[in-house]
């Protein structure tokens, strides 16, 4: 019976992240337009979207290859597990410890690795522009998420997600210097890795700086819906990744009782929305970055990184 | 045991020797690889019933051969069953793939004798138990390499590279030399079992230790004694090149740890300081050299480098851990090290057989003039894929466990009480991270121009699948790097023997754990579940596709590619190896390699094309290598005039150089 509740939460947690993610990119999509005085599209406008583009057929180009079919499929199902392995309402959920924090770095660089792939395979010169500029980035952007996670784990003594989430909820974190370069570096990387602004814009076509757009340009139809709704996956996995770690209030352990189960689905509501608007406030500000700045701009988040991990190596009250 | 594995090794000399006249027929190739693939697998089947079976204590044995006084000794523990099994794994795949490879060889007379000699080599320096057979296996195994790297001595970079190749060879056998030399001590016990009883005070030890990462390190391309790796590697014939940076590699990590971790006694605390600080350094250098190469095999030659890189890290950690004593997690980073080593054996043959396939079907070498083979050649390419799959670190395959295996060994080392390696674990820690990134990076380059896109010259679009050995050959390792990626547990398990005998401790059993994930230490600390992770991502994947195809569309039409409405029919128009590298070359190069791009446009209404420079400098080679070399030309320029005197004057120098001497004499006594 147990065990048929736990895999129970597992399919809801699973559902929930891909039910939810178009919403939120939605959500931010809609601030934007609202702090730009605009009325912008519908909420619920990539979910139409999304069902608008599976329904098309595809055009693939006539050298596209069996790779270039296969990736949308690799990279939604990475991200989804990925994302799926991220505490959102519950910690400890069935398969949570199949993968831990490193592993699930290594899965969206999985998935990263087939769409810089599908971006060369075509040939055209857009998708290599797209493709060599994303693994630039992420060469950068991988260390810096890694440096993070050494840090928390040395904290925590962990790189369980579950555990990590758990301790940081408890009294025994405190307020620590690694903790604060641990998150502004975690804001640059999760900003670079979903492609928004300033490192690259997910709005525009037709520009020279663009990155992941570049690199998906060929994609039509059902194969595009899935990358769409991977890129919605990935942007879900980042936000609630730092509520996890950086306010996990109300996220409940491993009971399964209906009270702590509402209260933590509200926690997890309103910290989205919190993010996405911040996401939303913070993009409005600042200007996309020429690409060879966007070097600095992660170059400093590995740096904070770095030195938020020699902090804790040098001492533990740090 | 250690006799039939001798015997066995006899056979592949015999073959060698059988070579010699047969070579020109046309049944030598298949008969001399086919014993070859024989006895390597007979050798492992040796190897893996050391290792796992009761018979995991050491085994020796003395022939009156070799030195008078000395004789010649053998032996199989635990740590020569390991690599032994490791070297002829690799062994055997080459062999398999030399059947259909060897078949387009020009010269298989330059070939075929020597591939058996230098197989048996390898095996020889992990079986010896005496400095004397380990380093006359050692020479032996070098100078068969060499003369399978000149064997298409036409070339005149072939030669090159030979020529480097055997002046590295020598010094860093020289240096290993020096190393057994004080191991043995003023009583000059060569034998392992002597040298293992009494181990040197600590001043000799450090000396040994450097001359043993100098002799080692120079063999498996530890920076800055790199420098004949990338030349020579790709020179040799793609089987060799499969074996030179999967297996030989290997055999000098083997040396490196027979006499760091067993004949020096316990390890200083400074060790695994100079250890990490080459592996890391190493590690990075590696992969950003090979992000700067067009030429396939070169990559895959940088990119061993880099993997050398990661697994001297991981024993620079291991090391330290025993100095102090915890010997658990010490048997962690070792086990990721000698997984490391495992995985590496199986992904970089595997690349080296792919690059193979490819200048057999093509000609071609250089990324730039190839392009779309994944058309022409499918199964060669999806080979390659999940060997550019494994060896970017990526899950669910092998090179990822052994990279998480070390990472969780360097999250335990704020343990360690020393300053020094609290500064520096996390800056290897770092450069670790990094360069999985970029390899990463470098295999979606390696891969993408050359298999993917459109072909770039009319060499590529001729491409025609390879033959069935070769595949084979691939298809079991592409299988094994899966199999050793979503089981890793059993593989951890069986290198446990190998771990308890070096550091005397050993990771806790992995098979008896459900779902059989691994855990290193503790569940609520850290675990991983490579099959369940492959499961998933099958399960989902699937999923998706069924119900998109069932309940939205499955319609596909083929067009012209989109391109933002400017297509270019030129393939020349597509990114290239160089283009693609050049955003990394802007971020990395201009400290590594001092690159400069110099962009000259024409002025306006000229119709001269516009230009782009990149100018990259070697800094290794300008600061270690050139000066060097300029030195001793400048010598030999002087002494040159040496050779243009008068007999009056030979007499005088004659004389004086007697005088000289006797004066020497005089004043010593």
């Amino acid at each position: 019976m147990a065990v048929i509740g736990h895999f129970a939460l597992q399919g809801v947690q699973m559902m929930l992240v891909l039910l939810l993610a178009p919403l939120l990119t939605g959500f931010v999509r809609k601030m934007k337009a609202r702090l730009l005085r605009r009325q912008g599209p519908p909420l619920f406008q990539p979910y139409r979207d999304l069902i608008r583009l599976m329904r098309k057929e595809v055009v693939l180009a006539e050298n596209a290859s069996w790779l270039f079919r296969f990736t949308p499929y690799f990279v939604f199902a990475t991200t989804w597990i990925a994302a799926s392995l991220v505490p959102t309402f519950q910690s400890g959920l069935l398969f949570s410890w199949s993968a831990d924090l490193i592993a699930l770095i290594a899965l969206l660089g999985s998935a990263r690795f087939f769409l810089a792939l599908a971006g060369l395979d075509v040939g055209t010169s857009f998708g290599g522009i797209g493709s060599s500029r994303e693994v630039m980035i992420a060469s950068l952007a991988e260390p810096a998420m890694l440096m993070i996670v050494f840090t928390l784990a040395l904290i925590v003594g962990s790189t369980q997600l579950s555990t990590m989430s758990a301790f940081m909820n408890s009294p025994a974190v405190g307020l620590r210097v690694s903790l604060g370069l641990g998150l502004i570096a975690l804001v640059i990387v999760a900003i670079a890795e979903n492609a928004r602004i300033p490192v690259d814009n997910p709005a525009t076509h037709l520009e020279l700086t663009m990155v992941h757009e570049a690199m998906v340009l060929e994609y039509s139809g059902r194969h595009l819906a899935l990358i769409e709704l991977s890129a919605y996956l990935k942007l879900l996995l980042y936000v609630s990744l730092i509520a996890c770690l950086f306010a996990p209030w109300g996220i409940s352990a491993t009971t399964v009782e209906p009270k702590t189960f509402v209260i933590g689905l509200a926690a997890y509501a309103v910290k989205l929305a919190a993010m996405s608007t911040f996401l939303a406030m913070f993009e409005t500000a600042v200007a996309k970055m020429r690409v060879f700045r966007v070097p600095e701009f992660l170059g400093a988040a590995l740096m904070m990184g770095l030195l938020a991990t020699l902090l804790r190596f040098v001492s533990g009250s740090f | 045991m250690p006799g039939v594995a001798l015997s066995l090794v006899g056979i592949l000399l015999a073959a060698a020797a059988i070579a010699i006249p047969t070579s020109g027929t046309r049944m030598a190739r298949p008969l001399v690889y086919g014993i070859c693939l024989a006895t390597t697998l007979c050798l492992m089947t040796v190897a893996a019933t050391a290792l796992i079976g009761k018979s995991a204590t050491p085994s020796s044995l003395a022939l009156p051969a070799g030195l008078p006084q000395l004789g010649a000794h053998f032996r199989i523990d635990a740590l020569s069953a390991f690599f032994l099994f490791v070297v002829n794994l690799g062994a055997a795949a080459a062999s398999l793939f030399a059947i259909g490879y060897g078949r387009h060889e020009e010269t298989p007379e330059r070939v075929l004798p020597f591939y058996p000699a230098y197989l048996a080599g390898m095996k020889l320096v992990v079986l010896a138990d005496d400095a004397f057979v380990f380093l006359v296996a050692w020479e032996f195994m070098s100078l068969t390499s060499w003369a399978l790297v000149i064997a298409n001595h036409k070339e005149s970079d072939n030669l090159r590279a030979g020529y480097i190749y055997l002046l590295m060879a020598s010094f860093g056998t020289l240096a290993l030399l020096l190393a057994f030399g004080l191991l043995a001590g003023a009583e000059g016990n060569y034998t392992f079992a002597v040298i293992r009883s009494a181990p040197p005070s600590a001043g000799i030890a450090a000396l040994i230790l450097i001359l043993a990462i100098i002799g080692t390190g120079s063999k498996a391309g530890l920076v800055p004694l790199h420098a004949w790796l990338p030349l020579a590697h790709p020179a040799a014939p793609s089987h060799v090149s499969a074996l030179m940076s999967g297996v030989m590699t290997k055999v000098a990590v083997y040396g490196f740890i027979r006499i760091v971790f067993e004949m020096l006694g316990p390890p200083g605390w400074w060790w695994s300081v100079v250890v990490l600080v080459c592996g890391g350094a190493t590690a990075t250098m590696g992969v950003l050299y090979a992000l700067m190469q067009r030429d396939l095999k070169r990559v895959l030659a940088y990119s061993t480098i880099e993997n050398i890189g990661i697994i001297f890290s991981a024993l620079g950690l291991s090391l330290a851990f025993k100095s102090e004593g915890l010997a658990s997690i010490a048997a962690l980073a070792l086990t990721a090290g000698l997984f490391h080593i495992f995985n590496h054996s199986l992904f970089k043959s595997l690349l080296f057989f792919g690059s193979g396939a490819v200048l057999n079907a093509t000609g071609e070498r250089d990324m730039e003039k190839l392009g779309g083979l994944i058309h022409s050649m499918p199964q060669t390419a999806f080979v390659f894929l999940v060997g550019c799959m494994a060896i970017s670190a990526l899950p669910p395959l092998n090179g990822f466990v052994s990279e998480w295996l070390a990472f969780q060994a360097i999250l335990l080392s704020p343990q360690l009480p020393l300053w020094s390696l609290k500064l520096i674990i996390p800056a290897v820690g770092a450069l670790l991270a990094l360069s999985a990134a970029l390899a990463a990076a470098c295999f979606v380059r390696a891969f993408g121009i050359t298999f993917l896109g459109r072909a770039r010259t009319p060499a590529a679009s001729r491409a025609q699948e390879t033959d069935r050995f070769s595949l084979t050959a691939m298809l079991i390792l592409a299988a094994l790097c899966l199999v050793a990626g979503i089981l890793p547990g059993v593989f951890i398990d069986l290198l446990a023997a190998t771990v308890q005998f070096l550091v005397g401790g050993r990771m806790p059993p992995q098979t008896g754990i459900e779902w059989l994930s691994i855990i290193p230490i503790a569940e609520g600390r850290s675990s991983y579940n490579g099959l369940l992770v492959f499961l998933f991502m099958i399960i989902s994947g699937t999923l998706a596709a069924i119900a998109i195809h069932r309940l939205a569309s499955d319609k596909v039409r083929r067009g012209p590619a989109w391109d933002c409405g400017y297509p270019d029919p030129s393939p020349l128009t597509q990114y290239s190896a160089a283009s693609f590298g050049q955003p990394i070359r802007r971020v990395f190069g201009t400290i590594v390699f001092r690159a400069q791009e110099v962009g000259e446009m024409p002025p306006p209404a000229s119709t001269a094309p516009a230009r782009l420079t990149v100018k990259l400098s070697d800094l290794i080679w300008d600061t270690f290598y050139a000066p060097i070399s300029g030195g001793i030309t400048f010598a030999a320029e002087q002494l040159n005039r040496l050779q243009f005197l008068t007999i009056r004057r030979y007499l005088t120098l004659v004389f004086a150089a007697l005088v000289f001497l006797l004066l020497v004499l005089a004043i010593w006594q």
